[in-house]
């Protein structure tokens, strides 16, 4: 899932300074299960925008240009009277909304992470979407995203009793869960593994994907 | 994938570093810190300090994240105007695999023999907090780049390199780390890869020193164990504190404590000195006797005074 976060009010209330009459779109996925952009929070939204808001919408998928265009059909022409509209999704949602609408789109939310969900308001940073996935090889903790330094061949110098310098050991250092869970696995010789350097240029070129 | 590692015993000893580690001396080494400043002369004095004791010493690069000079032109300057041999620090923090290739061929050029390939303290600990890390490689893919360069003469990409890079590598280790094993295997993959040499981390605990020295034994690499006098007790507690896995040991930090409290200045430095002297002559003895280390990486940064009363006796 796309974890977001609202942004802070000053900064939001800053960016819609300009705009007299807005239109609200929430997310009917990710936002919704982040408690971010679904029913609940666009309605609040529209509330505290009063008479600026001169319409809403959840969208089952705002990142999905199909469903973004199905579901705003019947807003039509309330989203093109608007000064601007503000989305309340991940900046996948935002964009598409923008590219369907072509209208100024105004991100109501930060776009987190790909996380897990541990609980209802507690997600945690798991996949930082590298194009080239190694989890078979890491016993199912991603390096990439829970080091803070992205290594591929184990752990710095600063990990204190298997917690990361960074961010004040707090956080567990990816590569010691990764040695403990290969030994767990009865697998330890992959710890040892060379991974060479990735092939970044595999990332860029992933922009699109068509199938 | 290198699953077996790479038979590197071929490789020259570049370095006079590395020569005197290989003819089986008992080595030290030495450390300096470039910092933001726009002059080398605290540098140069300290190289000259140190000279008579080391046979090369380390040029940091940017230590704890803080943007300082670059390492490379004081690794040079000292070689040049010294005439003491540098053990150039890069870390892959500040560098991609092309910042790397280019900073290593001007090195060639400057005559530098020595890298110590590190990964580098993360920004967010550092000066400028706001930076983005590079990593684009990680410690063991830079040895593994260097070895690309020094053995085979290409770059990662196989790109040729019109001429010869004639340097020793250097890895750093961690033997406070805890768990252990993680960082062991980590130092194990990398001398396979291409480690002439490994220089740790400070080292205050002789036991922890110990079982390091014996794990990683079996990898026949040499090691330099690392030591920090403490030049005043607010070194010696800012080590304490921000330090990962370093802790002074309590009797040591509260000697310093008191050595501090000495109004007169001389004094003081002499009592500083003389607290020193009582835990690092018989902790490095202890090294020298009973472990199989190559020697002693001496972190005294502007504490060169120490060197001559530490050393006497090795």
């Amino acid at each position: 899932m796309i974890i977001t976060k609202a942004k802070p009010e000053e900064e939001l209330n800053e960016m819609l300074k300009p705009y007299e009459k807005l239109f609200v779109v929430g997310c009917g996925t990710c936002s919704t299960s982040c408690m971010t952009g679904g029913e609940e929070q666009v309605a609040e939204m529209v509330k505290k925008l009063g008479d600026r808001a001169i319409g809403s919408a959840v969208v089952e998928d705002p990142c999905d240009l199909r469903i973004a265009r199905k579901e705003l059909k019947e807003f039509k022409a309330k989203v093109q009277g608007a000064d601007a509209v503000l989305v309340m999704s991940c900046g996948a949602g935002v964009q598409t909304v923008g590219d369907y609408s072509k209208k100024i789109v105004l991100p109501a939310l930060d776009t987190l992470f790909i996380g897990q969900t541990e609980r209802l308001g507690k997600f945690h940073d798991v996949c930082k979407a590298c194009g080239e996935c190694i989890l078979d090889e890491t016993g199912g903790v991603c390096p990439v995203t829970r080091c803070a330094k992205g290594l591929l061949n184990g752990p710095c110098g600063g990990q204190v009793k298997g917690k990361c310098e960074v961010g004040k050991y707090e956080n567990d250092c990816a590569w010691v869960l990764i040695y403990d869970r290969l030994k767990e696995q009865g697998r330890p010789e992959l710890f040892e593994l060379f991974r060479p350097p990735r092939d970044n240029s595999k990332k860029v070129l992933t922009q699109h994907h068509v199938f | 994938m290198l699953k077996g590692g790479l038979n590197l015993t071929n490789r020259p000893a570049y370095s006079q570093l590395v020569k005197d580690l290989r003819s089986g001396k008992f080595v030290l080494t030495g450390e300096l810190e470039p910092e933001k400043v726009t002059s080398l002369d605290e540098i140069i004095i300290s190289a000259k300090a140190m000279k008579p004791y080391v046979v090369a010493a380390n040029v940091t690069d940017n230590p704890l994240a803080f943007a300082y000079m670059n390492s490379l032109v004081p690794s040079w300057v000292i070689q040049k105007e010294v005439g003491l041999e540098a053990v150039y620090q890069m870390t892959i923090r500040d560098r991609n695999r092309l910042a790397i290739v280019s900073d290593v061929l001007a090195a060639s050029y400057l005559g530098i023999k020595n890298i110590l390939a590190i990964s580098g303290d993360h920004t967010v600990l550092g000066d400028n907090r706001g930076a983005l890390s590079v990593y684009d490689l990680d410690s063991a893919q830079f040895v593994y780049l260097l070895h690309k360069m020094i053995d085979e003469g290409v770059d990662l990409a196989g790109n040729e390199i019109h001429g010869k890079v004639g340097i020793n590598v250097g890895i750093a280790a961690n033997p406070n780390a805890d768990p252990l094993m993680p960082e062991v295997l980590k130092i194990g993959r990398k001398t396979k890869i291409g480690a002439d040499f490994i220089q740790t981390q400070t080292m205050f605990d002789i036991d922890k020193t110990k079982t390091f020295l014996k794990e990683v034994e079996k990898y026949n690499c040499p090691v330099l164990v690392g030591v920090f006098p403490l030049k005043s007790f607010g070194i010696a507690d800012f080590f304490d504190k921000n330090i990962p896995g370093v802790k002074v040991p309590p009797e040591l930090l509260a000697s310093m404590a008191k050595a501090k409290e000495e109004p007169d200045k001389e004094r003081r430095s002499a009592l500083y000195d003389e607290v020193n002297l009582e835990f690092f002559v018989p902790f490095i003895k202890e090294i020298r006797k009973t472990t199989k280390a190559s020697g002693i990486h001496i972190m005294a940064v502007l504490y060169e005074r120490i060197f001559g009363p530490l050393l006497e006796n090795f």
